[in-house]
């Protein structure tokens, strides 16, 4: 299949389609309201259903329906629209729903800006909305990974009956890159024999729900889960790495920033640095193993994030004290310059190359 | 021997949590018998509010889904969107309808969603134990308004159908009570054709019915009956607010 080249969240779409989602539930927010567009303009033509809500609360609850209705289905969003999904999102949690949320992130907190930033990291990976609950939580760097990410979490949505969670920013939502759409479904897709299509269609009466008034029930649903999670630990981690081994560094950072760090890595290479990179991919299940495999003699681990310090504690829950961790980080909708990352590592290497 | 009356196959045999003279019972019992007398039980999906009948899925014979407090509208257009041929209904309380889910019905409405809404008015929150409602009357006394619902400081009771009735979307509104034999027999005809209004493809529907809280208000069931003929329906009168052929 030939490229094409496209705007990140309009890749968004297309993937999605490309995948069998038909449904779209959204609501307008910058800088992602090219996906509501594009799905407004393109699910017609597949005989599929755009509907513009009435506020982020109720689009996420219109998948919880169509999800439970046994479609691929999916809503995207901003920070602040993130955040009033949340409700919706731990009732698909807890309710077993397949569905796949965009947060294309904006600087916060409160109404903060439009630009991009990496402040949802704890809203994601932990849980924004009540209750145990953990979400599949992919981090692309650029536009193709952006639309790989997407098909492949409507498959793992499906796969293990949970929400997954496209975790962007501003810069990949807007940016223009090629891309191509290859979509092969995995073989292993359950059945949804569990989904409202009515009785007379199904096996047996279905019921979608999260309530268990019993705490005995309630606890044996939440072990249930919690399986469900270390199935999702064992199987489904995403991590790139690069020249870890012998590094004097290591630089960890995910989706824009890591491309930002791969520049800085380029310079300090060319002035003699032995630099590694840890990138991780899926944030949840997050890639400890790769920061377990860092050896002894590396001086130290920096984290560049464009918020005030998230994924690092992910970072030093991984490295469990072996290593000194540092942090670089811009936000409120900063991006990071290369030469600021370069000059970071200068600091903590002291000239020692 | 002859069967001259049998329990509804819409309902499941579970028995119900409700209390003595609530009239939730009545109400889940028409809701089953219109469906099984229109043929509607195996392609119904229904949604149950959070409420006093957050329970209803384990009561209707029928695939269910128990949605959020006051999102039941949002989920049921997610499911009247993928299954467009199927007969889709909410069934919420007023606490879930009318304050907490405003926004919700309301744009359901406007949408014209091919959905039908059974709104249980009680005038209270019942499940959390009697806190004022948005529609509880004025003077009346709950939890969180234990000196009389005031005007000045918490406003007039909200009418639900009046204010759907001005939605073009909503093409058939009407309020009902089950006080009396005869109007539980009217409550079940507006329940019937708010139900065709959906099959018809017409747009969105809603039956209002006003309901009993024994425990919460504090009055023996018979009491309840009186107090919502005295005191409900000269605020909430009832009858049809919207008819399809009013709308075209």
């Amino acid at each position: 299949m030939t490229k094409v080249l496209m705007k990140g969240n309009e890749a968004v779409g297309a993937a999605a389609i490309a995948a069998g989602c038909h449904y779209f539930f959204g609501y307008p927010i910058t800088p992602q309201s090219e996906v509501p567009e594009y799905m407004s303009r393109e699910l017609p033509k597949v005989g599929g259903a755009y509907v513009q809500a009435e506020s982020e609360v109720a689009a996420i609850n219109m998948v919880y329906g169509a999800a439970g209705s046994g479609a691929r289905v999916m809503t995207s969003s901003s920070s602040p629209g993130i955040a009033l999904k949340q409700e919706g999102i731990s009732y698909c949690a807890g309710a077993e729903l397949p569905c796949v949320i965009v947060d294309m992130m904006r600087g916060g907190p409160g109404l903060g800006t439009i630009q991009p930033a990496q402040g949802d990291y704890f809203l994601a990976t932990r849980g924004g909305g009540n209750g145990d609950y953990r979400l599949i939580v992919l981090a692309p760097a650029d536009v193709q990974e952006l639309v790989d990410l997407v098909m492949e979490g409507f498959d793992l949505a499906d796969l293990y009956r949970t929400p997954v969670m496209i975790l962007g920013d501003g810069m990949i939502g807007q940016m223009m890159e090629p891309v191509e759409f290859n979509y092969k479904p995995r073989a292993d897709l359950p059945e949804k024999d569990w989904a409202t299509k009515g009785k007379g269609k199904g096996k047996q009466r279905n019921v979608i729900n999260s309530l268990y008034l019993q705490a005995e029930e309630l606890e044996k649903h939440n072990h249930k889960l919690q399986a469900k999670y270390a199935k999702i630990r064992e199987n489904e981690k995403k991590v790139e790495e690069y020249n870890v081994e012998g590094a004097d560094i290591v630089i960890t950072a995910y989706g824009t920033t890591s491309r930002i760090a791969k520049t800085a890595i380029a310079k300090l290479e060319k002035e003699g640095y032995k630099v590694g990179m840890i990138r991780p991919i899926s944030l949840y299940p997050f890639p400890n193993e790769a920061f377990e495999r860092i050896g002894d003699d590396c001086k130290g681990v920096l984290t560049v994030e464009m918020s005030t310090g998230q994924m690092i504690d992910d970072v030093k829950i991984s490295l469990q004290g072996r290593i000194p961790t540092y942090f670089h980080g811009r936000s409120g909708g900063m991006v990071p310059e290369p030469e600021e990352i370069v000059e970071k590592v200068k600091e903590i290497l002291g000239g020692d190359k | 021997m002859a069967i001259i009356f049998e329990k509804t196959k819409g309902l499941t045999d579970k028995p119900t949590h409700y209390c003595p003279g609530c009239t939730h019972g009545i109400i889940h019992r028409l809701v089953a018998e219109v469906m099984e007398e229109m043929d509607l039980l195996d392609e119904a999906i229904g949604v149950a509010p959070v409420g006093c009948s957050v329970l209803a899925y384990d009561y209707f014979n029928v695939d269910m889904h128990e949605a959020a407090h006051g999102r039941a509208p949002a989920v049921a257009t997610g499911i009247k969107r993928v299954h467009p041929n199927n007969f889709v209904f909410t069934y919420q309380g007023d606490g879930d309808l009318a304050s907490i889910g405003t926004a919700e019905i309301v744009h359901a409405a406007h949408r014209g969603e091919k959905f039908t809404t059974i709104f249980v008015n009680n005038a209270i929150y019942g499940m959390t134990g009697g806190q004022m409602a948005p529609t509880t009357l004025i003077g009346q006394k709950t939890t969180t308004s234990p000196y009389g619902r005031d005007e000045a400081t918490t406003g007039k009771p909200i009418k639900i159908s009046e204010m759907l009735a001005t939605i073009d979307g909503a093409k058939f509104v009407e309020r009902v009570a089950v006080n009396t034999p005869a109007n539980i027999r009217k409550a079940k005809k507006a329940i019937r054709e708010a139900f065709k209004v959906q099959i018809e493809g017409k747009g969105f529907s809603i039956v209002e019915v006003l309901s009993t809280c024994p425990t919460n208000w504090g009055l023996t069931p018979v009491e309840s009956m009186k107090w919502l003929e005295k005191d409900m329906i000269p605020y909430y009168p009832l009858g049809n607010f919207r008819k399809p052929e009013e709308v075209e």
